[in-house]
């Protein structure tokens, strides 16, 4: 049963961007999705994107939930494949800005091969992955990011797996834009955010975000504020760093910052640019093999 | 009527196209009915290439061969792949400096006629042309197609800057179709002792 | 509404069915599209890729199948109409995207070039072993319609209705050709534009403060609002309300699943189509669908010649299956035979709705061919003693 809040003269400042209908939200006390959402609304006021002609798309996961919350077109697809949704969208109305919100397993593990080709494409859409370093929805379990030493529920004696740096990842298959913030950083991630929603091409923002219940609990953590604590004392600001010095180790600091800011043509500009004057033109198209059929008697056969 | 006609040959010899040109005469101009189907397995990789064609004043309804009255060989493994399927007494059209007849145990029972439609293509400037000199051929020899409607086929399947060259080629084997029919059995063609017809023809009946 | 001039390639063609389903699709509107390819079905995007930048759409190739099954929904959302096309091992990869489809009401059309399976099977080769896959191959219950064309003629005419259904009933349809419709290439007649019948997209005229995405008139089919236009939309696979917002209680559940069975069965009679020769005052009648049907053809020849009374009745929409038709035509006759090109599928419906009024025979073959024509007459003969 949702809480009926009393109107008061005071009203949240980012209330016409969330689903007001929709709020409280699912999520734990504690949990640092909301401070996130909270910066991503502010960014978008800032940023001046039309929301009439935002878009936002999401997997499945708690941070999956994200899209049900903000008052944009809202498209909570299935688990992990939130990018490929959200390139349709893009391709079919330029017009659109695309902002898929997700969370790591969805994006980095079972959607794993969406990131890196979205990325290589320089498809123009502004992914936000909220690292919580495990699978929460579902109970706690390992994920590609759960530091080495930590436990979840599948790997009681902690994982055997090193973890994966996302921002190393995303850079090597040409993200135009990475960066890292955490949940303490509310400032700095909306600023980042504000960047992102401006700039063209695939842009990626990696948010670590305390999961007390299912993370933080099981790993010494009393709770989400011991989490912040720890990123506020371990992190440090780095912006420009390689990618390669960034990944998360246990006890080592939390480097953040933006890593990566270049230009490159996103997916339709350079189709555009390549299609040129045939864009649009109806090409003469032969209905017949001609020559190139002989190529297909060699026809592969898998 | 149902004809079956297979085409087989090597990649790039333009099988297909030749096949493609067929079909259109047949269903565009003549207003009869043409199924086409291909190999596309693993046995297509390694040059090999080969179209499948029924013919028929009806619609088609079954789709693949199952003997085919004609088998146009654009070289040698077409021949001794395809060329014991033919149906006794049905045509066996060859490339003549390609297919050595022989090459099969027994030579089948049809009727077979021979053209060096390779040389004739280098002749023409072009050796991809030699696929349509074929098909020039084919309609010729079988009359199973006019030649107006495979001129209409190939103005159809060729692209515009090469239909001159292609229906020169088509000429070509059309003419020396005709001609060989008229000097069945002299020898005043390269090609010709190879196998002229004639015999093998009252042979089948 | 009729189809775009500019989409459609008029005249009489001798084209393979790929290339024939990809014409069909851009007829009946489609100017997106995402695949990735995969023996037998690459020719139809390999020939929309070449077609799409030239009527101002794009194809996308994708990842994996799994990208492209919903990159689709993502160009369906942003207003346009889409597709995408695989076959066998692709098929089964999209299954959970057609279950969001399904889910989401998101009007769209699925073509599988059936080939020989299981796994990777007989990549080159024809089969019909999808057919169930088809009707219930993703998670959860949902009720959808698969036609399924035998020759390169009907893989333009259907796949134009393919697409006219899905938007007519906001479902995903499933196209289901197989290896030697793909792969064949007859005589295609395509008409003038303004003789293509095209179904527009089922939009809204609410405005946003009173627009519910979900709810339903009549033929309980919800009315459409795209991304970008100010509608705030909220689309989830979830079970979810009017609105679109998830609930998810068994309440909400029964109310969602039964509408999206009944969207469906409410249209039985339109979507039973079928074509019947020969049914009136036959002894025996020959139920076949796609590729199967034309040698099925060949056998009902065969088998009149002897003098035998057969029928045939071929399936061009196999889902929903055409329950009543089955229902009033099997105590009229002595046995009805199926063929298939797989080990017996779509015969297991037309058991039940036969109900033990006549014999059922089933002619199976695991595919890599067709049938040969006498081992349907063979069946006939059996079914007529
Ligand atoms: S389980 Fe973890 S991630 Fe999910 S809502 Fe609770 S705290 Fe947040």
């Amino acid at each position: 049963m949702s809480t009926l809040i009393e109107p008061t003269a005071l009203t949240n400042p980012v209330e016409k961007v969330l689903r007001n209908d929709r709020i409280p939200t699912i999520w734990c006390p504690g949990c640092g999705l909301g401070t996130t959402v909270n910066s991503f609304a502010y960014a978008l006021m800032a940023s001046g994107a039309d929301l009439k002609k935002t878009a936002i798309v999401s997997g499945i996961g708690c941070s999956g939930r994200v899209s049900g919350y903000v008052a944009l077109d809202s498209f909570h697809t299935t688990h992990g494949r939130a990018i490929p949704f959200a390139t349709g969208l893009k391709l079919a109305n330029p017009e659109l800005t695309v902002v898929v919100y997700s969370g790591d397993g969805d994006l980095t593990s079972i959607g794993g091969n969406h990131l890196i080709h979205a990325a290589r494409r320089n498809m123009d859409i502004l992914v936000v992955c909220v690292n919580n370093m495990i699978y929460a929805m579902t109970g706690g379990q390992a994920a590609a990011t759960t530091p080495g030493a930590a436990t979840s529920t599948t790997t009681p004696y902690g994982s055997f797996e090193p973890e994966l740096n996302i921002p190393q990842l995303v850079d090597a298959a040409g993200a135009c834009y990475v960066a890292r913030w955490t949940a303490f950083h509310v400032k700095q991630l909306e600023k980042s955010m504000t960047e992102a929603l401006k700039k063209k091409g695939f842009r990626f923002i990696e948010v670590l975000s305390p999961c007390p219940t299912l993370y933080g609990r099981r790993n010494g953590y009393a709770d989400g504020l011991a989490q912040m604590k720890e990123y506020k004392e371990m992190a440090k600001v780095k912006n420009g760093a390689p990618t390669y010095e960034v990944a998360i180790t246990h006890g080592q600091p939390i480097i953040v910052g933006k890593f990566v800011d270049r230009d490159r043509p996103d997916y339709l500009t350079l189709m555009r640019s390549q299609l040129g004057a045939h864009y649009h033109e109806v090409a003469e198209v032969g209905v017949g093999c001609g020559d190139e059929s002989e190529g297909k008697e060699g026809c592969c056969s898998c | 009527m149902l004809t079956e006609l297979r085409i087989a040959g090597f990649g790039g010899q333009g099988v297909i196209l030749a096949a493609h040109i067929i079909g259109n005469a047949i269903t565009l101009v003549e207003k009869g009915y043409a199924t086409m189907t291909q190999n596309y397995g693993p046995e297509a990789r390694g040059g090999a290439a080969s179209a499948a064609l029924v013919l028929s004043d009806e619609p088609v309804l079954y789709p693949y061969l199952t003997r085919p009255d004609i088998l146009i060989a654009m070289s040698l493994e077409a021949y001794t792949r395809y060329g014991p399927e033919v149906k006794e007494g049905g045509f066996l059209l060859v490339e003549e400096d390609l297919v050595q007849l022989d090459a099969l145990p027994q030579v089948p029972k049809c009727k077979i006629y021979g053209i060096p439609a390779t040389r004739f293509a280098e002749e023409l400037g072009k050796k991809m042309v030699l696929n349509v000199i074929m098909v020039g051929f084919f309609s010729a020899i079988t009359k199973a197609v006019s030649p107006e409607a495979c001129r209409a086929g190939v103005e159809h399947e060729v692209p515009k800057r090469f239909l001159d060259l292609n229906v020169k080629a088509f000429n070509k084997g059309y003419e020396y179709g005709l001609e060989l029919l008229t000097h069945q059995g002299e020898r005043t063609h390269p090609g010709e002792e190879m196998i002229p017809g004639l015999e093998l023809e009252n042979h089948t009946k | 509404m009729h189809a775009e001039k500019e989409s459609v390639l008029t005249g009489t063609h001798f084209i393979n069915g790929d290339t024939a389903c990809c014409e069909g699709l851009l007829a009946a509107g489609a100017k997106f599209a995402a695949g990735y390819p995969i023996t037998p079905s690459t020719e139809v995007v390999e020939r929309f890729a070449q077609r799409a930048p030239t009527v101002g759409g794009l194809f996308i190739q994708m990842e994996d199948e799994l990208a492209a099954s919903i990159t689709l929904q993502g160009m369906v959302w942003a207003g346009q109409k889409s597709f995408t096309v695989t076959s066998g091992p692709g098929y089964s990869l999209m299954m959970e995207h057609i279950g969001y489809a399904a889910m989401t009401e998101t009007p769209c059309v699925f073509v599988d070039v059936q080939r020989g399976g299981p796994s990777t099977g007989l990549p080159t080769l024809p089969a019909q072993g999808d057919m169930m896959q088809a009707r219930f191959g993703s998670h959860g219950d949902y009720s959808t319609i698969s036609l399924v064309p035998n020759s390169p003629q009907e893989c333009f005419d259907l796949s134009v209705k393919a697409l006219n259904l899905a938007e007519k009933f906001r479902v995903p349809v499933m196209f289901m050709m197989d290896e030697c419709v793909g792969h064949m290439t007859e005589k295609v007649v395509i008409p003038e534009a303004e003789e293509i019948e095209v179904q527009p997209r089922r939009r809204t005229s609410k405005k946003p403060d009173e627009y519910l995405a979900y709810e339903v008139g009549e033929d309980l089919v919800p009315e459409m609002a795209h991304a970008g236009e100010g509608y705030g939309l909220y689309v989830t696979g979830l079970t979810h309300d009017k609105k679109g917002y998830p609930l998810m209680n068994p309440k909400q559940q029964r109310e969602l699943v039964t509408r999206l069975f009944e969207k469906i069965s409410r249209a039985a009679d339109e979507l039973t189509i079928v074509e019947a020769d020969g049914v009136e005052g036959a002894d025996v009648v020959v139920v076949s669908y796609g590729i199967t049907s034309r040698v099925a053809m060949r056998a009902v020849h065969l088998a009149r010649e002897k003098g035998l009374k057969v029928g045939s009745l071929r399936l061009i929409c196999v889902w929903p299956f055409p329950e009543k038709l089955i229902r009033e035509l099997a105590p009229k006759v002595k046995a009805l035979i199926m063929p298939e090109l797989n080990m017996g599928q779509v015969v297991i419906e037309l058991e039940r709705f036969a109900a033990g009024r006549t014999k059922v025979i089933s002619v199976p073959h695991p595919g890599g061919t067709v049938h040969d024509p006498l081992e349907i007459l063979e069946a006939i003969e059996r079914g007529a003693q």
